[in-house]
């Protein structure tokens, strides 16, 4: 993006990389051998490796989130897409269906409920929170149906390699995220689709005016955030070998939208950056990471991640810096719902 | 029919429709259905849900959401039973879990509407704090035991039927009738509708806007902590581990019962009757025996998506105009 608001503080998505390297260097003050890599078995291992290995899940789902906020969207249906495309899996693997067969419905299952919830924002024009809500709790129900209401196995040996296999010493689900994560910023920065996004999101009249079908790109978006929370949850379920209906996915909404929120994209929509979502997923896990090696229990580290969002939610604030800044308060300011 | 009639009561007449056809189909298909007993079940077993819907209502109806209350609902139960684990009566341990609650929530209307942060990214946060302070109280499910606690776990009023009403039924009664007076007949209900129907209108009509919203919000956390507390008194145990989803429900509650997503239309005894439906597929559910609960997220998703879609046809002549 050519042309950035005045402020460097929401805008920069060199902000989420800087707070990532003070998490890292904290960790190699207070944790020593963090950083310590070594190979086992000729596969690369330690902490840096964990953290990717865990954000790949985060990054594939942030990836679709990120274009969708763009739009002046969210979509909180990914888990149950990640839950959905899983079970479809575990399923056809286990009737002896082939891995493109497979690949290639699990994705369907993701672009039709992504399709769906993109026609209802820009057809119906329904609040982009309440139509892929819709799908949050009515995906769950059908991932439930579809796996039996019970965990599967995954039993196709290209699938499982897709998320414990190694290229060279590396793991394979970071590699692929961030594949995607390119080649996705290569299509939105190097063809217009970028600034129709930006424009459709930013003032959505206006790039109607221009000419540009803002409908049918709001419902491109949504279709592709479907795509990578499927892809997401494949890669998810190959991990852990299992396809979870009930866990598979859960809470992932929430990862990607702090990822995408803490990257820099705002959530009033026009302004993204992929790098930034990138950084913002790294945060959270190694967030999570720090959190658990300084002692914390697994389970408590949501409260880290909630004051972390809430600081960074504040910073954006245009409100909150004003105040912050010892001015007084604008009397009376039209506040225009998000 | 004016529009006015068409907004304010044709979902909820459509809701009420709905819950007799199911009534309807579930007594034919199971004998035994339609009986007091099943009724009051249905009120007991979902007091928790009501309650949690009750105090979404207003946070919608303002024009906002709160997916906070699972998760607060939770932090709640596990509070409780610390507290009353640790020798306190309670009834004082119940009165500061409300107040814990209410402050949760006035917290986050506080940030929702002095720094203007959109409401689902800041109860969303809340949601992450809530899970994990309950957690932080305690890794496992405690159970609660105190003489006055059990008397009033254990309390009931037998309805013509043999019905058992609960405390927990009545706590769920009781707060649904102040909260229908309260929308209604109070200057703060209507403030709640007003800004839920046009902040900038409401804002130049000089009704306190900052008050009413962070109102709004503190009264959902202390619905959420009521909540817990009728949960508590039906399992007689809190649990951190519990909550998730229970915002999608009480939402999806709303939503049925006929509130407006977007804020100033709807009613309390919409969500009711919402409630109602939901605690009956539920029952008619486990009556079946064989579907799992899966069937209960898909009929509850169908019905949102009917009622959302309804609700887009019947506002569409309005947006035209604008």
């Amino acid at each position: 993006m050519a042309s950035r608001p005045s402020s460097v503080i929401a805008g920069s998505w060199l902000w989420p990389f800087a707070g990532l390297l003070l998490l890292l260097a904290f960790n190699g003050l207070f944790s020593p051998g963090f950083f310590q890599l070594e190979l086992v078995e000729g596969r690369l291992v330690g902490n840096p490796v964990h953290i990717a290995v865990q954000a790949s899940k985060i990054i594939l789902v942030a990836i679709g989130m990120t274009l969708v906020i763009a739009t002046r969207g969210v979509d909180l249906s990914v888990g149950s897409v990640m839950a959905m495309s899983g079970s479809t899996a575990a399923v056809l693997a286990a009737a002896g269906v082939p891995f493109p067969i497979l690949f290639a419905a699990s994705l369907a299952v993701g672009a039709a409920t992504g399709l769906t919830n993109g026609l209802l924002v820009s057809g119906l024009r329904i609040q982009p929170i309440v139509a892929t809500l819709i799908f949050m709790v009515l995906g769950r129900g059908v991932a439930m149906l579809i796996a039996g209401g019970q965990p599967r196995p995954i039993q196709n040996e290209t699938l499982l390699f897709l998320g414990n296999g190694h290229c060279w010493i590396l793991p394979l689900p970071p590699l692929l995220a961030l594949a995607a994560l390119f080649a996705t910023a290569a299509v939105v920065r190097l063809t217009p689709l970028g600034l129709f996004i930006s424009a459709a999101g930013s003032n959505e009249t206006a790039a109607r005016l221009a000419g540009l079908p803002a409908a049918r790109i709001k419902a491109l978006v949504y279709t592709f955030s479907g795509i990578a929370a499927a892809c997401a949850g494949l890669i998810a379920a190959a991990r852990v070998e299992t396809a979870d209906p009930s866990r598979l996915g859960e809470l992932v909404e929430l990862d990607a939208i702090f990822a995408v929120v803490v990257g820099g994209t705002a959530l009033t929509g026009g302004r993204f950056t992929l790098a930034g979502s990138l950084a913002g997923a790294l945060f959270i896990q190694t967030l999570t990471l720090t959190m658990i090696n300084q002692g914390m229990p697994p389970e408590i580290t949501p409260v880290p991640k909630a004051l972390v969002i809430l600081a960074v939610c504040l910073l954006q604030s245009v409100e909150f810096r004003k105040r912050a800044a010892g001015m007084f308060r604008r009397p009376a300011a039209a506040w225009t719902p998000p | 029919m004016n529009l006015a009639f068409q907004q304010r009561w044709l979902p909820t007449l459509v809701t009420a429709a709905v819950l007799l056809l199911l009534l309807g189909v579930a007594g034919a298909l199971y004998p035994g259905f339609l009986r007091p007993l099943v009724f009051a079940n249905i009120l007991r077993n979902h007091a928790y849900l009501g309650i949690l819907a009750v105090g979404m209502t207003f946070v919608i109806l303002s024009g906002g959401i709160d997916l906070s209350v699972g998760t607060l609902l939770a932090f709640s139960t596990i509070l409780l039973a610390r507290a009353i684990d640790a020798g306190l009566h309670p009834l004082p341990a119940a009165l500061a879990v409300a107040a814990v609650g209410t402050l949760f929530g006035a917290g986050q209307g506080m940030l929702i509407h002095f720094f203007r942060l959109p409401p689902f990214l800041v109860t969303l946060a809340g949601m992450f704090l809530a899970k994990g302070l309950a957690f932080a109280v305690s890794l496992q499910s405690l159970t609660i035991s105190h003489p006055h606690f059990d008397a009033a776990a254990s309390f009931r009023i037998l309805a013509p039927g043999g019905a058992p009403l609960t405390t927990a039924t009545w706590m769920f009664l009781f707060l649904l009738a102040a909260a229908i007076l309260l929308a209604r007949q109070t200057r703060f209900g209507r403030n709640v509708y007003a800004l839920g129907g046009s902040e900038d209108t409401a804002l130049l009509m000089g009704l306190p806007i900052a008050r009413t919203r962070v109102t709004v919000y503190a009264l959902s956390g202390l619905c959420a902590a009521l909540a817990a507390l009728a949960m508590t008194l039906n399992t007689r145990s809190g649990n951190p581990a519990i909550g998730l989803g229970m915002e999608l429900d009480a939402i999806a509650c709303a939503v049925i019962g006929g509130t407006l997503l977007t804020g100033g239309v709807g009613s309390v005894f919409g969500t009711f009757l919402g409630v109602l439906i939901f605690g009956s597929i539920k029952t008619a559910l486990d009556f079946h025996g064989g579907l799992d609960s899966s069937w209960l997220r898909i009929a509850m998703g169908i019905l949102l998506l009917a009622f959302i879609v309804l609700q887009r046809a019947l506002s569409r002549p309005g947006s035209n105009t604008n």
